[in-house]
């Protein structure tokens, strides 16, 4: 089930320092929303608020409201274990565990939430692991290593892996940013696919990207070195590439700065 | 005359011949041990009236010299393992504190007092293994026995002091340290990565750890515990005051019985005659090669799973 997030004025700090400020934002359900900015402008910080891992660091803390449907992700008696449960994630790096089998990869999540059936778990491993694009290419050998996958591969696996738990969200922090064109290309049509069932947030650094993939684009940006980050303005994506409100948009996705 | 283009800098021979010279002295040390240890050994071994591997007497002295390293081989391996068994979970459990747990001040404090607690002399853990333990286990060891007396290990008629329990009680805490400090490293290696990728999911902290850190520490702590166990199999000082010295082969680890092959060493050497030190000799040497096949079998465990552990982190 996708759902509706909800963010008001969201303060994110790491320490005593405060990365982003202010943030207020609606993200859609079934649809993909890119974030775009400048390296340390609080965008992956932010995304990762989202499914409170920003916390998971030593001294790092939130401040403000995100509403996942109606449900208070911040509420004093919110577990983040369950928050994580709700919305899943992928990272830059591609990170299968490397002791795991390809099908243990994917079914790590499932383990998680209690003991299931083996027949259960070859079912919805199977269902995400065709889901994620990448059935074919391992049918034939599940129980392999997944870090014997190629980069691309282990990035789709890594999906898989997020998918398999059926979050309402999934966020992906530059999920194509170490892999090469073709790779980039096949995790790009797998998330024009899973926006039928997933509420996608994207970050990426490559502006084609957010143009070729999003629905929806948020610009962030930074006053200064040491600055909070903030959001500038977030709008259908078309609009912002094309008739941008603000003019700090228009300089960077003309590329004159950034 | 021309010099060539191409000259090969200058501090790379006398470097290259340092360094394969340090290999090579350690071969050549280790090679002339070896040597020693086998040219005395082989007059007593030639003089032994009795069967060195099965017999379980040792009186290399006496005219009629007649000893067996069976008992000792079997006292050095079952006080190690049972020490090994008893330390290994405190062992992680302590590293896993220190890496994951604890508050970062906290966690430095404790990690010095481990390492701290691994420099104390074995004499010292071995006096106060005679003086406080062997007293003290006295209870707990009639309990085991009263009501666990069906497990093979706690059966006996009686329960005793100075047994091999009490013998790797102490060798247990004598490991624990160097096991539990090698583990706490390996932990602390664990890639970021990889423990996001399970809290991502959803895990817990225990969850993340039995996901991410264990797997990745498994090859570490197989060697934190082989290292335990040799250091266990060699200790001498602690063993030699604890163990009574029979020459028994039992599972009843609370009974009046113990021995090893170090602790032999040390109260028989004295006043060894030299058949009595050429026997004495040979113990060790099988000592040596009870920690070697320890040692490979250890690499061994890790080598099997490579194929998964070349992690791509």
């Amino acid at each position: 089930m996708a759902k509706q997030i909800e963010v008001s004025d969201l303060d994110a700090y790491y320490g005593s320092h405060k990365a982003i400020e202010g943030i207020t934002m609606t993200i859609e359900p079934r649809s993909v929303t890119a974030f775009i900015g400048p390296s340390g402008c609080g965008k992956s910080t932010f995304l990762r608020t989202l499914n409170r891992m920003h916390e998971v660091i030593p001294g790092a803390h939130v401040d403000g409201k995100i509403l996942l449907e109606d449900q208070d992700l911040y509420g004093p008696d919110i577990d983040p274990v369950s928050v994580r449960r709700t919305v899943g994630m992928v990272f830059q790096r591609p990170n299968p565990f490397p002791t795991m089998s390809i099908f243990d990869n994917v079914a790590a999540g499932l383990r998680l939430n209690g003991r299931i059936s083996k027949s259960e778990a070859e079912g919805i491993v199977e269902t995400s692991l065709k889901d994620a694009n990448l059935w074919n290419e391992v049918k034939d050998r599940l129980n392999k290593p997944g870090a014997g996958l190629s980069g691309g591969q282990q990035q789709r696996l890594c999906i898989a892996r997020a998918i398999a738990v059926s979050p309402a969200v999934l966020l992906m922090d530059e999920p194509c940013s170490a892999l090469d064109p073709i790779s980039t290309l096949a995790i790009e049509d797998l998330i024009a696919k899973l926006k039928n069932d997933y509420t996608i947030v994207i970050v990426t650094h490559n502006m084609q990207q957010a143009a070729r993939v999003s629905d929806r684009t948020a610009f962030f940006n930074l006053a200064g070195q040491g600055q909070p980050g903030k959001l500038v303005e977030m709008d259908e994506t078309s609009k912002i590439f094309t008739n941008p409100t603000q003019k700090a948009t228009e300089d960077y996705i003309t590329g004159r700065f950034g | 005359m021309r010099r060539p283009a191409f000259r090969r800098s200058r501090g790379e021979g006398p470097f290259r011949f340092a360094t394969t010279g340090a290999g090579v002295v350690v071969l050549a040390i280790m090679a002339a041990i070896a040597v020693f240890l086998i040219v005395k050994a082989i007059p007593a071994l030639q003089a032994n009236t009795s069967s060195f591997l099965a017999e379980k007497i040792w009186t290399p002295n006496a005219t009629e010299p007649k000893f067996g390293i069976a008992a000792l081989a079997f006292g050095t391996v079952i006080s190690s393992l049972l020490a090994l068994i008893m330390a290994l979970p405190v062992a992680i459990g302590v590293a896993l504190f220190i890496s994951h747990y604890a508050p970062r001040r906290l966690a430095g404090a404790l990690g010095y007092v481990i390492d701290l607690l691994a420099a104390v002399p074995s004499v010292v853990y071995g006096l106060w293994g005679v003086i406080f333990l062997i007293p003290f286990v006295q209870g707990p060891y009639t309990f085991l026995n009263d009501y666990f007396g069906w497990i093979p290990l706690f059966a006996g008629d009686a329960v005793y002091g100075k047994s091999i329990m009490t013998g790797s009680i102490v060798l247990a805490i004598m490991i624990l340290p160097i096991i539990a400090a090698i583990s706490r490293e390996v932990f602390l290696q664990a890639p970021r990565a990889l423990e996001e990728a399970s809290l991502a999911l959803g895990a817990t902290r225990w969850e993340m750890i039995r996901m991410s850190v264990l797997p990745f520490g498994r090859p570490g702590v197989i060697s934190a515990a082989m290292l335990g166990l040799g250091r266990a199999m060699g200790e001498t000082i602690a063993v030699a005051l604890i163990f009574p010295a029979t020459f028994d082969i039992t599972f009843k680890v609370l009974s009046n019985n113990g021995n090893s092959i170090a602790a032999n060493i040390a109260n028989g050497f004295g006043e060894a005659t030299p058949i009595g030190q050429g026997a004495l000799i040979a113990s060790g040497l099988v000592l040596f090669v009870i920690t070697l096949v320890v040692n490979t079998a250890a690499r061994l465990i890790i080598a099997r799973r490579k194929e998964y552990s070349r992690a791509a982190a």
